[in-house]
């Protein structure tokens, strides 16, 4: 059934299948917002409806998922059983099934995609590369290793590194330019790193970084410059531990685009009044700053915090392509993508544990974060 | 109540995460698994369709696709050939959750075995088994074999350990070829006492960082120590600590590691590392500032590039790492080998072919590469050092290994043998690097 | 983005708020003027990070318009001591067939695997802000952690699903995505791995609207339905529209996911740019070109979703 779509949208021509299957999701979406809008409503046509929605659905979308007859029974049943419990609920007829359609789309996807092969990547941790069970080898495999011990420390300075000066100069340049005339255009200066594929981005880090002698004519920016106030050319990226920074201003200079973006908009979204409130009170802009805006983009500065810490968590491809060459620039994403690929599945599995660790602490800080937001509430 | 309705709710959040579970059952009971060497059983269908996943790509592609389009057309099958530069990223991906291709044109006779150990490969088909033996020689048949059991055949080759220089400036300069390593070594220090840096070396591949290193490695451990060593070395008989292989380093040590040789037009000994082996390389060849470099054929095409012509009496040509001893030819190249994914009539079909002196006839004619295959015609060859390789390999006094980091595990020929190489470079006691490197040996 | 719904966001019909902004834009428009004035060091400041975060890029172009041999032979300042530009690689990039097709396929990727997230995770991210069941906390910091699973991880397993389908002793459950269409497991993959984060950033965003708007809606008898399309969409079209960019990006440059699940004939942009260096790096002169080309469509859907960034805002306040 769904493949049967999914093959006749596959024949027509490219372009078209856009709006075909964004108008499809779409009216999928919009019948299924229609049902949790009546779900609640009392009287005998709509229980009928609860009913008919509940039984049928599960069995349909298993029917086109292409399942055998005994499963789509058991998915009609498992449907009309919520049906019960809901027509039985505390909380009233149509709860269950209203708090069913808005999450279970995504808790599916999220469960086949993300979950399951979470839980998997975890029994492989503590598996060798064909699958016998090593307890704790792999772990102890990992911290044998003094380079591994560099890769730990390197991603720890850049999660602790990028998500800080990313933002700073995000906000500074979102707040330097609310208002001014040609705002647009300046964004798009900052945002533009973000706009480039990584392939050309690792190009354009080489005419910054790149190294030749003394004497010869450099490529790399950076050295020209200290040719021209008279200095001798650094291979930069030699250099550790100052390597690891170097790289982590690639990341930076894409992720401060992000951070602009989100923080723009939440700054736009301080009341004016209270702005102007402040001004009255004759406050410097320093201090308008610090006490009006800040506090009202809180929120916003969490989330890009956060966003960015991950993010620097997962990088692995400008160490890849740009760090390999050089002394201590690894990080655990990149061992761990490169021990994959060498079909040492536990070793790498490992390090993926350790990354889950490692963001931890972010999670607990959000976690205690939304848990005040609602006490607040 | 409100409790038991929280918790019923999370029933279809179980079902799925169930669902889940059997996947995972489903994923390990798929294909091949954790055995060994039991392939993969019948995969594919004739459906005149075959499809090849390889690394060429670009115009060598093109080229590809040329070689074998005339057979394909009267054979009535079409081959949809895919080529990227991330194969190996993703065969292992593919391998392991079904989605393969039904060929498979690996460059890596490593993978080739990691592969087949792990139960995704077809056996060689007859016909393949039977052009192998034919038209191949022992060395290379080794390569494509894993377990006593033939995997597939090699398509394509190239011949290792050439040094490229200028003939016009070593003749003003009145410096002979050497054909010793000893007097490689004294023209070494010939040249760097005229003030120049003899040589230029380039090892920077992006992620693949530190390849280019480990051919002078092999070229070395196989002249110095001959084939039966390197043979050990390769399956890890003896390890990389052997005194075999750290006599290789120190003899390249003393060309790569001394500030006075390298790096010709460029910079210091680190700046190896940093410099991307090709264009950077042949732009200081091309120009002089680099009397000579160390590189595989396909260098002449980067040569070519950067505006030098390439022949005996030209801008450019090449000499082989010469051993101890004058005289003996013996050789480290690299090639790709095909293997199957499936099994159905149409791509045992094509992977013969491939396997033919017809097609590499085809291809060689069509320049740019060639073949080990005995029933290739050197006339073929598109260019001066093409022909001279194909003569290198046809002839059978040639003692031929295929590139060791190529042919052991992933997890160090891809892996610590190139990071090792870029470590000593750093600087990175010789010891310590071969230490690590051979840590990076599989547990299993 | 989030957190910028102030306190005291006028309920619907309230008329006093439209007079409000009315005030509050002629006040932009004088402080305006006094602000260029005295902030000459926000000024400098400003224009010091626009041109550190634009020369690289710069390098980049300057790079794209130079001839092959001079590359790799000089720094790319050099071309203003001597004027030397071409546009060879810009046609050298664009004869290449496989690039307007892979453009294509960028677009047919790309489109799908923004919208659909941003539905599904906005329905979800409703739930999570507006519908009370226990777990929930639980489930969102869930939710919410799995951004950190590397995707690399989930290849295998969500590749084998696709491929094989899912079958058990009993017989098929699911029957895979073989034949399906070209496109639909890449879609399908977009989709997935962008939920967690789209399901963070919207939750805050739509949380913040203030409870009496929704209490409002509910006494009118509005239910959840109407609620979240005629109320928490609207008033979330600037978190929607900045993660709709970011999305768009993230998709359009993704590798990673493109060469697992969008081979061969569904190839997009990335694909053939890493391609475009050519054996053993031959042409990669070319990449720089082939970058720009690729970034066109980014910058235009920028330009384009900008402006909702501050128009969706004030269009919620005033019309609720």
């Amino acid at each position: 059934m769904l493949k049967d779509f999914f093959n006749w949208l596959g024949d027509l021509p490219p372009l078209l299948q856009v709006p075909v299957v964004i108008l499809a999701f779409l009216a999928a979406v919009g019948l299924l917002l229609f049902f949790l809008e009546v779900a609640p409503r009392r009287g005998r046509g709509y229980t009928i409806m609860r009913v008919a929605v509940a039984v049928l659905v599960p069995a349909f979308v298993l029917f086109a998922f292409g399942s055998v007859w005994w499963a789509i029974a058991i998915g009609a049943l498992a449907g009309g059983a919520m049906f019960l419990l809901d027509y039985r609920s505390r909380a009233g007829t149509g709860y269950v099934l209203q708090l069913v359609g808005f999450l279970a789309p995504a808790l599916f996807l999220l469960v086949i995609g993300l979950i399951y092969p979470s839980i998997a990547t975890i029994f492989q941790a503590f598996q060798s590369s064909r699958g016998r069970w090593v307890g704790l080898e792999n772990f102890a495999w990992i911290f044998s290793q003094p380079d591994n011990l560099v890769t730990i420390r390197n991603t720890i300075i850049w999660v602790l590194v990028v998500p800080i000066i990313s933002t700073i100069a995000g906000l500074a340049y979102a707040v330097f330019i609310d208002k001014s005339r040609g705002e647009k255009y300046f964004k798009i200066l900052v945002f533009m790193p973000m706009a480039i594929s990584f392939v050309g981005a690792s190009i354009i880090w080489r005419f910054i970084y790149g190294y030749r002698e003394a004497g010869q004519s450099q490529y790399g920016l950076l050295n020209q410059i200290v040719v021209w106030f008279g200095g001798t050319p650094v291979n930069w990226l030699q250099q550790a531990p100052l390597n690891t920074f170097l790289l982590i201003v690639v990341l930076i200079w894409v992720q401060t685009g992000f951070a602009m973006v989100v923080l723009s908009a939440a700054i736009k979204g301080v009341p004016t009044e209270q702005i102007e409130a402040a001004q009255l009170d004759g406050t410097n802009a320093w201090q308008r700053f610090l006490n009006v805006t800040v506090p009202g983009i809180r929120s916003s500065l969490v989330v890009v915090l956060t966003t960015i810490s991950i993010a620097s968590l997962k990088v692995f491809d400008i160490v890849r392509t740009m760090g390999t060459a050089y002394p201590d620039t690894d990080v655990i994403a990149n061992e761990m993508v490169t021990l994959a690929q060498n079909f040492e599945t536990g070793r790498s599995a490992a390090f993926a544990v350790l990354l889950f660790i490692l963001v931890l602490p972010i999670v607990i800080y959000n976690a205690r974060v939304i848990k005040k937001q609602r006490e607040i509430r | 109540m409100r409790s038991t309705i929280t918790r019923r709710l999370m029933l279809p959040i179980a079902l799925a995460g169930a669902a889940g579970l059997v996947l995972a059952g489903c994923a390990d009971g798929g294909g091949g698994g954790g055995g060994g060497g039991t392939g993969p059983g019948d995969v594919g269908e004739a459906d005149g369709v075959v499809t090849i996943l390889g690394t060429i790509v670009d115009t060598e592609a093109e080229l590809l696709e040329e070689s074998w389009a005339e057979w394909a057309e009267e054979n009535d099958i079409e081959i949809q050939y895919e080529g990227t530069q991330e194969f190996e990223d993703i065969i292992g991906t593919r391998a392991q959750s079904g989605d393969t291709p039904d060929l498979a044109i690996t460059p890596q006779p490593g993978l080739v075995a990691d592969l087949a150990s792990r139960g995704y490969l077809q056996e060689a088909p007859e016909g393949v088994a039977a052009n192998v033996a034919e038209y191949w020689t022992e060395d290379w048949a080794q390569y494509a074999t894993t377990d006593g059991v033939l995997y597939g055949a090699p398509l394509m080759a190239s011949v290792k350990g050439f040094i490229w220089y200028s003939p016009q400036t070593f003749a003003q300069n009145g410096w002979q070829v050497p054909t010793t390593w000893d007097e490689l070594l004294t023209l070494s220090e010939t040249i760097a006492a005229s003030g120049t840096k003899p040589w230029c070396a380039g090892f920077a591949s992006d992620a693949a960082t530190g390849w280019p290193g480990t051919d002078w490695i092999e070229d070395l451990v196989l002249r110095q120590s001959g084939p039966e060593v390197y043979d050990q070395w390769v399956s890890h008989e003896i390890p990389f600590t052997d005194d075999a292989i750290a006599s290789a380093f120190d003899s390249l040590g003393e060309i790569l590691l001394n500030p006075d040789y390298v790096n010709a037009g460029i910079g210091d000994v680190v700046s190896i590392n940093s410099t991307p082996f090709g264009a950077d390389i042949a732009t200081a060849v091309v120009d002089g500032r680099c009397p000579m470099t160390h590189q595989a054929s396909f260098f002449e095409g980067f040569l070519t590039d950067a505006g030098g012509t390439v022949a005996e009496d030209g801008d450019v040509w090449a000499f082989l790492t010469p051993g101890p001893e004058a005289g003996e030819t013996a050789v480290t190249g690299g090639g790709e080998i095909v293997a199957a994914f499936s099994n159905d009539e149409d791509t045992i079909k094509v992977q013969e072919y491939l396997s033919s002196p017809e097609w590499a006839n085809s291809r060689v004619a069509l320049g740019g590469v060639i073949s080990a295959n005995k029933g290739l015609d050197p006339s073929n060859a598109s260019s001066a050092v093409l022909e001279q390789a194909i003569g290198i390999l046809q002839d059978p006094e040639t003692t031929f290994r295929f590139d060791a980091s190529d042919v052991m595990p992933a997890a160090v020929g891809s892996g610590t043998f190139w990071s090792g190489m870029v470590d000593w470079i750093n600087g990175t006691p010789t010891e310590e690097v071969l230490e690590s490197i051979d840590a990076g040996w599989p547990s299993e | 983005m989030t957190s910028t719904i102030p306190a005291d966001l006028p309920l619907p019909g309230a008329k006093t708020t439209q007079g409000a902004v009315e005030r509050a834009d002629e006040g932009n428009i004088t402080r305006r003027s006094k602000r260029r004035l005295t902030s000459r060091g926000a000024t400098i400041a400003s224009l010091v990070i626009a041109i550190l975060w634009t020369i690289p890029t710069f390098g980049l172009f300057v790079t794209s318009l130079r001839p092959q041999e001079e590359i790799t032979r000089s720094g790319w300042w050099e071309v203003f001591l001597r004027w030397d530009l071409t546009l060879e690689n810009y046609q050298t990039v664009l004869a290449n067939e496989d690039l307007s097709r892979s453009f294509i396929n960028s677009i047919v990727i790309t489109l799908p695997a923004t919208v659909a997230p941003l539905v599904v995770a906005a329905l979800a991210a409703y739930a999570f802000a507006w519908i009370d069941f226990k777990g929930k906390n639980t489930l969102f910091i869930l939710v919410f952690a799995l951004q950190i699973v590397p995707i690399q991880m989930t290849l295998v397993p969500l590749l084998t699903l696709f491929f094989r389908g899912l079958h058990t002793a009993g017989g098929t459950l699911f029957e895979g995505f073989q034949g399906a269409g070209i496109y639909t497991q890449v879609w399908i993959a977009h989709t997935i791995f962008a939920l967690p984060l789209a399901i963070f950033l919207l939750h805050n965003f739509i949380s913040e609207i203030p409870g009496e708007v929704i209490e409002a809606a509910r006494v009118d008898g509005a239910g959840h339905g109407q609620i979240f399309l005629r109320i928490v969409l609207p008033l979330t079209v600037p978190a929607i529209a900045s993660f709709a960019i970011f999305q768009f990006l993230w998709v359009w440059n993704d590798l990673l996911v493109a060469l697992i699940f969008a081979s061969g004939e569904a190839s997009p942009i990335t694909r053939t740019l890493a391609e475009l260096t050519g054996q053993f790096g031959r042409t990669a002169y070319l990449l720089p070109a082939g970058a720009f080309i690729a970034m066109i469509v980014p910058l235009i859907v920028f330009f384009a979703l900008q402006r909702y960034f501050v128009r969706g805002l004030l269009a919620g306040s005033t019309k609720g």
